[in-house]
């Protein structure tokens, strides 16, 4: 077991399948010689060459698109964003052309836009956002947003993998701040479509995913400490087929249900998980779903404007505090 | 093109290295290309092609003669075309029954009722059907052709833009991430004066788009659109110069559209003569056949059998589809993802 990062759990994700498979490529902005702007593919021109880490033009659209062509030929691309934010750039390359591939063509396109997402960073407006609503809305694409870094690790490997285009969110604030042992030498993979319990509990549940499954369980422990209150947390791991077995069984076991999710909150991934659980689960609610969200304002700059507009875990532990006594 | 040298008893060579075979077999794909719109002209009026019709006539030409330049057979070189190269598909293997199926949306046409007119495809073949969105299939091309040169295969990619397409971001990042990889890709610049109903005028401010590309580093050629061996001669020469590892090269082909943009555009906008001019003095069917006979390198007799054959298969093929059913509705849920690959109807529809 060594202890390793969230981004070095990536990292060595990344690697561990270009060794493995040679179909699999690299290309984006700065992603060879320099390495990336976060250092994800650092030493992976030297040891993988410069055909197989490839650095690309300011161009996302060309680089989903030449992804795409490649992925036809039956390589496996990953593509990089440097920012998340940039993946709008490539909006209509993967909306109308990638996810429809497979169903209007025939065409298999097995590849990867990766990317870090995610505010708490003070990174301002375009370096910030969580893309995950504008494309859990397109039939074709699968979603993954991993929390720790054993799923850092075990979804890009299982992403590369996929037959189905795949979009890989990785959190920025995750990057450097997550540690946890990992077993060397073992193929760690995290099955696509499969929740994570974080944490069990048996008074309420919180269905989150990214960066505020760290804020939820955190206000989970709070709530143990201060109030003797239970919180079961559900840990999505991929939106896109989203888990909807492990979201109902939760709701099942606790019967109140708050959703937690970093992205804007209108039009955002926590309304349909809401109403997926209205459908499914109606009869075992005793209270309302709930959301905590970020304010549906572009995310701001001045750490006090951030702070206020993103889900914080005081906002976690105040909402499941009412809803656990609704 | 080569002067006329004076009479003699044998025909002039033929040009561009093409065999008297070959040069019927480009007047085969001509004639089969407009025998099978006109045919789906009747169907779309008879209400059996189901979505709009897109016609290439007048371009038949520089489709044709551009695909024929291509290494065609299993896994060689790959095309993507657009609505208007219909010619360019029947060329790389695409058969007049699996068009005829997809215009009137067959269960048994090749995307099964999904896509409309020649959105298809067929890899092995050698042809990638294209979206509606313009501008797409240059980078998906570029990745085509990026993945040649990675795995050193002597492959080559060959790519279609409308002069309207030319206007677009995924055109301009396409052809520069190309351009900057040295993939071996062909454009085909497709100048056909009008783009629904917008003239290049208020399209770019250059005259030719071989202009436009240069500043990509790339070279740029302008061509004849409707004199199919002058396309067939620059198309090859790009090819041969993509395979042997010398990156992307344009193409412009100057030709006409002389339908509107779909069956039900009347053209309101262009010039009655103008259209006019095009059909009577640079049809690209006629200018070939002129040319062929001419300089003596076929017979007439062996156009007209051609003629009557490239007819008789297409009454037949249509014969063989037109009453074939549509798709089963539920078929609709599969494949839209490897895994899973079918979903569940919505649960009222077992109500």
């Amino acid at each position: 077991m060594t202890e390793v990062t969230y981004l070095e759990a990536l990292r060595q994700g990344l690697w561990e399948e270009m060794e493995r498979d040679p179909r699999v490529f690299i290309l984006g902005e700065d992603v060879g010689a320099y390495g990336g702007a976060f250092k994800v593919t650092e030493g992976f021109a030297k040891q993988f060459g410069e055909e197989r880490v490839i650095d690309t033009p300011i161009s996302e659209a060309a680089i989903v698109g030449a992804a795409a062509g490649a992925a036809h030929m039956g390589m496996r691309p990953v593509a990089e964003m440097q920012f998340i934010d940039f993946i709008s750039c490539a909006y209509d390359m993967l909306t109308n052309y990638v996810a429809t591939a497979r169903y209007r063509a025939g065409l298999a396109t097995p590849m990867v836009v990766r990317g870090p997402c995610g505010g708490y960073v003070r990174g301002g407006p375009f370096h910030s956002q969580n893309p995950e609503a504008a494309f859990f809305h397109t039939p074709g694409l699968k979603i993954v947003y991993p929390a720790t870094a054993r799923d850092a690790k075990g979804l890009i490997k299982a992403s590369i993998r996929d037959d189905d285009p795949v979009i890989y969110l990785e959190h920025k604030w995750l990057y450097r701040r997550i540690k946890e042992q990992l077993p060397e030498g073992e193929d760690l993979l995290t099955p696509i479509g499969e929740a994570r319990l974080a944490r069990e509990g048996k008074d309420l549940s919180i269905v989150t995913y990214g960066a505020t499954v760290w804020k939820a369980l955190e206000a989970a422990e709070r709530l143990a400490t201060d109030d003797g209150l239970s919180i079961e947390v559900l840990d999505l791991r991929t939106l896109v087929p989203m888990d909807d077995a492990a979201i109902m069984r939760t709701v099942e076991k606790t019967n109140k249900v708050l959703i937690v999710h970093e992205d804007t909150r209108t039009g955002g991934v926590a309304g349909e998980i809401a109403a997926r659980i209205n459908e499914q689960a109606f009869a075992w609610l005793d209270g309302p779903i709930m959301r905590v969200t970020a304010h549906d304002v572009p995310l701001p700059y001045a750490p006090t404007l951030e702070d206020f507009v993103l889900p914080q875990t005081e906002d976690i532990v105040k909402a499941a505090r009412w809803l656990a006594a609704y | 093109m080569a002067s006329r040298a004076a009479p003699t008893t044998q025909s002039p060579p033929v040009p561009a290295g093409l065999t008297r075979d070959q040069l019927l077999d480009i007047y085969r794909y001509l004639r089969l290309t407009r025998t099978l719109e006109e045919r789906l002209v009747a169907l779309y009026r008879q209400s059996k092609v189901i979505g709009g019709l897109f016609r290439s006539l007048g371009q038949e030409g520089e489709s044709v003669a551009s695909a024929y330049a291509l290494d065609r057979g299993p896994n060689r070189d790959i095309l993507s075309p657009l609505i208007r190269n219909l010619g360019s598909m029947l060329v790389m293997g695409a058969q007049p029954i699996q068009i005829l199926r997809q215009y009137m949306a067959k269960a048994e046409g090749p995307t099964h009722g999904r896509e409309l007119n020649v959105h298809f495809n067929d890899l092995e073949r050698g042809y990638l059907g294209q979206v509606s969105h313009l501008g797409d299939m240059v980078p998906v091309m570029a990745g085509i052709a990026l993945t040649f040169k990675l795995r050193g295969e002597r492959r080559v990619g060959l790519v279609y833009i409308g002069d309207g397409a030319t206007s677009t971001g995924t055109f301009h990042e396409g052809l520069n991430f190309a351009a900057v990889q040295r993939v071996p890709l062909v454009v085909i610049a497709e100048y056909n004066r009008w783009a629904y109903s917008t003239p290049p005028e208020k399209q770019f401010a250059v005259k030719d788009l071989a202009e436009k590309v240069k500043a990509y580093g790339v070279p740029g050629v302008t061509v004849d659109g409707n004199d199919v061996l002058a396309v067939y001669e620059a198309t090859r020469f790009a090819v041969e110069r993509a395979r042997a590892g010398h990156g992307v090269h344009v193409i412009e082909v100057k030709t006409y559209r002389r339908k509107g943009h779909a069956e039900h555009d009347d053209q309101h906008y262009v010039p009655k003569d103008e259209l006019d001019w095009w059909a009577k003095e640079n049809d690209p069917v006629d200018r070939y056949v002129k040319r062929l006979l001419q300089s003596e390198w076929v017979e007439e007799r062996e156009l007209q059998a051609i003629d009557e054959q490239t007819k008789a298969e297409i009454d037949q093929t249509t014969d063989a589809c037109v009453d074939e059913p549509l798709p089963p509705g539920d078929s609709a849920l599969e494949g839209v993802y490897a895994h899973p690959p079918l979903l569940t109807p919505h649960w009222y529809r077992s109500l």
